[in-house]
């Protein structure tokens, strides 16, 4: 067994310390550490980007990070995207435009749009398809996503100005 | 048949709306609760050895290097464990007066492996990534026999075989026909045969499976991923010998099915055993790799068509040999599956005369069973395709080929030569639509002037008809095809006596969104707001019992049952209001969320208040009313419903490269009256979608020796949102006579539908260079090589397995077996 290492890490804004096994995966320090079980795992290729996450406001598949090497880093989960407990703009979109229905792929699908939206805020229908093909969903045909995507871009357009995610965009590193 | 009284759709109601979803506020904010997010203390973990090789003799196992591990608790092999079992795996389709060939299916594999990922052992330990470690230091021996991969070589003589004691690989040959074929082909003024190869695909839900098993006092609950929780109950209670009773079996969020979820596997009967074995809960949580070698697969099926036709354009009859590829085992319906396109294998086509033979065939390859369509995608594909390809022999416009086979709108019910009752349809009506929709004249011309500047694009069709709604029992019993269950559904509707509503389903979703679509159903027959409406389900402790969900059966037997048994709790609060104001039963109506006497709308009480007086009466109920407000309805329907509709897709294909790019793609789908359109369109979507990665990019491949070649999502290419179009989706309604809601299914109509319309529209952009054949996937590589086929110009690297007729090749071997591995995947 191989000795652990401590990480120190600020999860939605709350900053944790914990000793981790250095070949732990960022996803299962989220989801079985954590308790924020909002972040899925659906492949071991790094295909389906269902375990999308920010990490230093940057999208990022989690199932692809050691936890060791989020130390130091600000991350934010689906359930820390919206601030005050109220719903992001993405998350009225795919609720208004049906944009789920097993709702798996959904947060890291959520979590990858917000970056593609943070990067280019009025995209075109293409730019959203090849923005989001790292994400895969079975259920939608991506119709309805791809529609929800256009939709909270539009409303951001529109003045209803997105909240910040808690604890991420201050150190945007590319 | 008998109908059902329609009744008037109430134009206030809940019924119709597209109303956001009741499931999602907690899916986008990361509260959902699927398998892996339950945890309970005191879990072990489990991971299993798989077996590498495709076919050989388990000659020793060495646990001991595991077993040393501080970690592991124990690892467990199929002796270890046989004293734990009542019963093999079921297989649960007997046909009356037909043998099929069945070997035993232990959930560990003993003696012998027959597929590569065939479980040898079962570790077991506390840590999560420690059992993956522990079952890599598991030694297995084997010994290699010769495995046979394709099912054509597979039923030659003198081909190794999968299981010694049957002598052969065949498994069953299933057949029915009705009309005169002999004669119609005798009388054919022309024939078109075609060979057709209907390749393996996945499931490939995003979530993976994964159980946990809980053993409490007598009890197990296993909590697992499944669209089946009342029937696995019942299958687990079977093999282990544990009483139903002392079982409970929770689906919770289940993150996607599409049928790879409807079997009760050898892992979730594990989680039991050894969870009741050694005191604590036992998880396992199934890797992608795994999901992709030890869930069933679908299709992979080789069709022999012929169709006969009169030269005035009349289809006159046709004949199908279907080899299907079963694998080495069967799950619950392994062998009935390829067979389930046979009701509707004469299509929206009067055609009279029919012959089908379905053959079975192991191979040493996982068991295949339904995925998404089951059976019906394979024939609508070769339907459609050979529709087309009798109107090319006679020079008709397909469309017009097609409009002069419908079946009219005015002769439903419709009684094929199978004796199968279409239900309703007006197949005239979807196809118009859909061509208002797209303007074909706007395209041919279109078409034209692009191919002038060498882009090549093309239009296709499919005009289909499925059957789902499964289903009655009488035709799916043991008395009917012989499966040895049922199709009835069950809904129980309790009012609380603060006047909300529970409705609890037999039906257990997997994006559905059942939450929704029965609480808009309940609420208008309850005057409530579906807000006030709590849909539970997938869980056997809760509810009566139920069929669960697969084949489309949700809405039309799943949701009448809702609508039936709210219903009775409707008449029962007539009858309460009545006595309460002093009223006759039949004087009190709903209006407006009101129960109020006919004609004095300020006599009016709410369901509410009804459910006070129902639970705690303010004055005495007469004698002849029970307290409570609570009904049960069991349904069971009296027919299948047969939704139908016209797609079309328009492609642009790179003739330098073969890549296929999808330009639009519409629909016109009738499903009867809409519930929740929002729904109903994200059912066509999805169902599409599915269609259109098995058309264009997803194919599961074994190599020669038998290794699964495309284990993951880097080698199995579902479609991104890159790949697919926007859907222009559109609906006409026409009711069906089975049930009061007038519904049909629509889960599977997507994917049963558009296999055909895009594989034909492909073919219509390259009928200038020649290409007349193309079996699915149409990747780039099989593309671009029956072009240069078709362009005689060479044979390509490799020699392509296109566009070879149906005489020279019966009998002979090819086809859906291994392929190399550069096809499968996506441009």
């Amino acid at each position: 067994m191989s000795v652990n290492v401590r990480v120190q890490i600020a999860v939605n804004g709350v900053k944790q310390e914990l000793e981790v096994e250095p070949r732990l995966l960022l996803v299962h320090l989220l989801r079985d550490r954590l308790g924020l079980t909002g972040t899925h795992v659906g492949c071991d290729t790094t295909n389906c980007g269902a375990c999308t996450v920010h990490l230093n406001g940057e999208a990022v598949k989690s199932c692809t990070v050691l936890a060791a090497q989020a130390d130091g880093a600000q991350v934010t989960t689906i359930e820390g995207l919206a601030a005050d407990g109220g719903l992001h703009p993405l998350q009225e979109a795919f609720w208004e435009h049906h944009g789920l229905q097993c709702g798996y792929c959904t947060p890291g699908m959520i979590m990858a749009a917000a970056d593609l939206l943070e990067r280019n805020p009025n995209p075109s229908e293409q730019e959203v398809r090849h923005g989001l093909e790292g994400n895969l969903c079975r259920c939608t045909g991506y119709h309805n996503i791809v529609k929800a995507v256009m939709a909270a871009a539009g409303s951001a357009r529109a003045g209803a100005a997105a909240p910040a995610p808690a604890g991420a965009g201050e150190e945007v590193a590319r | 048949m008998s109908t059902v009284e329609q009744p008037a759709t109430r134009g206030d109601g809940f019924v119709g709306r597209a109303m956001k979803r009741k499931e999602d506020p907690r899916m986008i904010t990361g509260r959902g609760n699927y398998i892996d997010d339950l945890a309970l203390p005191g879990t072990l973990w489990a991971a299993l050895v798989r077996s590498p090789e495709a076919h050989a003799k388990i000659v020793s196992i060495d646990k001991s290097a595991a077993e040393e591990r501080s970690d592991v608790v124990g690892v467990f092999t199929h002796e270890d464990l046989k004293g734990d079992f009542a019963a093999p795996m079921p297989m649960v389709w007997d046909p009356p007066g037909m043998e099929v060939n069945t070997p035993e299916h232990w959930p560990l594999a003993g003696g012998e492996v027959k597929h590569v990922g065939d479980p040898v052992a079962i570790v077991i330990g506390t840590d999560r990534y420690g059992v993956v470690d522990a079952a890599e230091g598991v030694i297995v021996e084997y010994e290699p026999l010769p495995a046979v991969v394709d099912p054509e070589a597979a039923l030659e003589d003198g081909s190794p075989l999968v299981w010694e004691q049957f002598g052969t690989n065949k498994t069953h040959e299933w057949s029915i026909a009705g009309g005169d074929v002999e004669a119609a082909f005798a009388d054919a003024d022309v024939v078109v045969k075609q060979r057709l190869v209907n390749h393996r695909t996945a499931g490939a839900p995003i979530e993976t499976r994964g159980c946990i098993a809980d053993p409490r006092g007598d009890r197990v609950t296993l909590y697992s991923a499944t669209q089946i929780p009342h029937i696995a109950r019942f299958v687990i209670s079977l093999v282990t010998g544990i009483p139903e009773d002392k079982l409970r079996v929770v689906a919770p969020d289940v993150g996607g099915a599409f049928g790879s979820k409807i079997n009760v596997f050898a892992e979730e009967v594990l989680a039991v055993v050894l969870a009741r074995r050694l005191g604590r809960p036992v998880k396992w949580i199934e890797s992608r790799s795994e999901n992709m070698a030890v869930v069933h697969h679908g299709r992979d099926q080789i069709d022999y068509v012929e169709f006969a036709a009169k030269r005035d354009g009349t289809v006159t009859g046709c004949r199908v040999r279907v080899v299907a590829d079963l694998g080495a085992y069967y799950l619950q319906l392994t062998p009935w599956i390829p067979q389930l396109g046979f009701p509707v294998a004469t299509g929206c086509y009067r055609m009279p005369n029919i012959d089908l033979k379905f053959e079975g065939v192991f191979t040493n390859k996982f068991p295949t069973d339904a995925i998404r369509g089951a059976g019906r995608p394979e024939a609508t594909h070769w339907i459609e395709l050979m529709i087309n390809k009798v109107a090319e022999e006679l020079g008709m416009d397909p469309l017009e080929l097609r409009r002069k086979n419908f079946i009219p709108k005015e002769e439903f019910p419709f009684t094929t030569p199978l004796e199968i009752t279409y239900d309703s349809g007006d197949y005239h009506g979807t196809l118009d639509k859909l061509l208002q929709n797209l303007d074909l004249d706007a395209f041919r011309r279109e078409q034209a002037e692009l191919r002038e500047r060498g882009v090549y694009r093309g239009v296709g069709f499919s005009t289909y008809v499925e059957v789902c709604g499964l289903a009655p029992s009488r035709a799916v019993g043991p008395q009917g095809v012989g499966i040895q269950g049922a199709g009835w559904e069950s809904a129980m509707v309790r009012v609380s006596p603060s006047g909300t509503a529970t409705v609890y389903t037999g039906t257990s979703p997997h994006g559905q969104g059942h939450d929704t679509g029965f609480a808009q159903i309940a609420a208008d027959r309850l005057g409530l707001d579906p807000e006030n409406v709590e849909v539970i389900h997938g869980d056997t402790d809760q509810g009566p019992w139920g069929w669960d969900t697969y084949g489309s059966r949700t809405l039309a037997v799943g949701g009448e049952a809702v609508a039936r048994a709210a219903q009775k709790v409707q008449a029962k609060a007539k009858r309460i209001c009545a006595a309460m104001l002093e009223a006759a039963p039949e004087d009190i109506e709903l209006v407006d969320n009101k129960f109020q006497v006919r004609g004095s709308p300020d006599k009016a009480w709410t369901m509410a208040e009804i459910a006070g007086a129902a639970h705690i009466p303010p004055q005495e109920l007469p004698a002849d009313i029970e307290p409570g407000l609570e009904e049960t309805s069991f349904y069971d329907p009296e027919n299948f419903v047969f939704p139908f509709g016209a797609h079309a897709c328009v492609v642009e294909v790179d003739a330098d490269t073969g890549k296929v790019d999808i330009v639009r793609y519409l629909s016109v789908d009738d499903c009867g009256p809409a519930i929740n359109p929002m729904l109903i369109d994200g059912q066509v979507h999805g169902g599409v979608a599915h269609a259109i990665g098995q058309a264009l990019y997803e194919q599961v491949i074994y190599d020669e020796s038998g290794q699964l070649v495309t284990g993951t999502f880097v080698d199995y290419a579902l479609p991104t949102a890159a790949e697919l179009p926007s859907f222009e989706t559109d609906r006409t309604e026409t009711p069906s006579p089975v049930n009061t809601l007038g519904v049909k299914g629509v889960g599977e109509a997507g994917t049963i539908a558009a296999s055909p319309a895009v594989t034909a529209a492909v073919m219509d952009a390259l009928k200038p260079l020649g290409v007349t054949w193309l079996d699915m996937p149409l990747t780039p590589m099989r593309v671009w090589q029956a072009i240069q086929e078709a362009q005689g110009g060479g044979d390509g690297p490799r020699r392509t397995e296109q566009a070879r007729d149906l005489d020279e090749h019966a009998g002979g071997s090819a086809g859906s077996g291994p392929t190399g591995p550069e096809e499968g995947g996506a441009s």
